[in-house]
């Protein structure tokens, strides 16, 4: 245990460096799936026929294929086609649509359960569809879709250790290289298992402090505007 | 490139993979369905000093990576088959999460049928058993059955300790013949195949207990 101690605490650069690739790789993913989410979201909700089929079609696609595959596909299946992604490019786009498919369905439920009569009024009062979106819709249906949203964040967190599948440094290569050093692998587990923990709670904290300022926000939205 | 000779090769070998995601994913939801009702169970039942340790191990495993815990459990605990300790942890992993299923399934069931069962003075046992759970379990089978999906799709994670199952099986086919195209393609098809009528029956059947 002493061992590990030391090694581990000689190692804390190259965990630290692990540490943050996992959180820059959980980040953009995160980022490229809201854009993801918010598009096929509002693609869901067109009156087209033709739209929402396609739009339905896609988002099943990715949320039914499993991220496991997808992230093996576009590593090791998209070069034979000619195409060759930096493993953190292929991460991103893999967890960007995979999780940007399971909200775009968050995005969907939020936007439907904004009541009619706000739209409504929206409309009576003259407001453009961009006004109406972005002053009275939206604010209201972002507060619906920050838990679900942080649901889904914590999850990618949790499936972030696949990047050590391919070839990427993350936490878990990392922690790795101090497992295969030291040989103490009980300790180099619980060790990660705890950092991941760390992570999960962080990313918890985040979305409370995001909740409550999407509803002071509304709160003084709707009154001084 | 694409070939479809490969892709004829391969098929029986991801499908023969297949078959164990499809045993890990049931036996796996065997655990996961059963352990979580114990668990909601112990969670309104028992004292704090038990309750307590509980929600902060669930809460522990819920909220690390299955890929780190399929290690930790393949390492600490030698001797299990691959296959088996794969099930056990997939299925306690889930577990953590219908547990949660259940909470709010069993705290929707009406104060008023837990008082009326008081008042009839049935014991404790029966309660559970004839009033609670069967309205708390009716009403929490869409939710349940999502994660049961959700366990399918998983399950390649089961690969990292050797499980041969389906994405283990496309991974290997694909580095012996130089097919990835093929093997991943035919693995991805397969998946969204077996998921998709499921997850369409799945809001079907919410639909309609939602009524």
């Amino acid at each position: 245990m002493a061992d590990f101690v030391t090694e581990f605490t000689r190692s804390l650069p190259s965990i630290a460096d692990g540490v943050r690739v996992t959180v820059q790789a959980t980040v953009f993913s995160a980022a490229v799936a809201l854009v993801v989410a918010f598009f096929f979201g509002f693609l869901a909700r067109s009156p087209r026929l033709l739209v929402r089929g396609s739009t339905r079609i896609t988002v099943e696609f990715f949320r039914g294929t499993s991220l496991y595959v997808q992230l093996f596909w576009l590593f090791f299946a998209l070069p034979v086609l000619g195409f060759r992604l930096e493993p953190m490019a292929c991460a991103v786009v893999a967890f960007g649509l995979n999780f940007g498919a399971y909200g775009s369905e968050v995005v969907r439920g939020a936007l439907n359960a904004v009541p009619r009569a706000q739209w409504e009024a929206a409309v009576a009062l003259g407001m453009s569809p961009w006004q109406r979106m972005r002053r009275v819709i939206l604010p209201q249906a972002w507060v619906q879709m920050i838990p679900p949203f942080g649901n889904l964040l914590i999850q990618m967190l949790k499936a972030t250790p696949l990047l050590s599948l391919i070839t990427i440094a993350d936490l878990t290569f990392e922690m790795d290289q101090l497992r295969s050093l030291t040989g103490n692998t009980a300790q180099a587990y619980l060790a990660i298992l705890v950092i991941y923990y760390a992570l999960a709670a962080a990313l918890n904290s985040l979305m409370k402090a995001v909740e409550s300022a999407a509803k002071s926000r509304m709160g003084q939205g709707t009154g001084g505007a | 490139m694409w070939s479809w000779e490969t892709a004829r090769e391969g098929l029986p070998v991801v499908l023969s993979g297949f078959r164990t995601t499809l045993y890990a994913t049931v036996l796996g939801s065997a655990v996961a369905i059963s352990l979580g009702l114990v668990l909601a169970v112990i969670q309104r039942t028992s004292p704090r000093w038990i309750t307590l340790p509980l929600r902060w191990t669930a809460d522990f495993i819920r909220s690390t990576p299955v890929m780190i815990q399929l290690f930790a459990a393949w390492v600490l605990v030698p001797g299990l088959n691959a296959l088996t300790l794969g099930i056990v942890v997939l299925g306690v992993h889930y577990a953590t999460y219908t547990s949660e299923v259940y909470r709010a399934g069993i705290d929707a069931v009406p104060k008023g049928q837990w008082e009326a069962a008081v008042a009839l003075s049935l014991p404790r046992r029966r309660v559970w058993r004839a009033v609670v759970l069967p309205q708390a379990v009716r009403n929490v089978i869409p939710a349940l059955g999502n994660y049961v999906i959700s366990m399918f799709k998983e399950t390649p994670f089961l690969s990292v300790i050797a499980v041969q199952e389906m994405v283990h099986r496309a991974n290997e086919f694909g580095s012996v013949h130089f097919a990835y195209l093929e093997a991943f393609t035919l693995a991805a098809l397969v998946f969204l195949l077996a998921s998709y009528p499921t997850s369409v029956l799945m809001r079907r059947l919410e639909n309609r207990l939602a009524r």
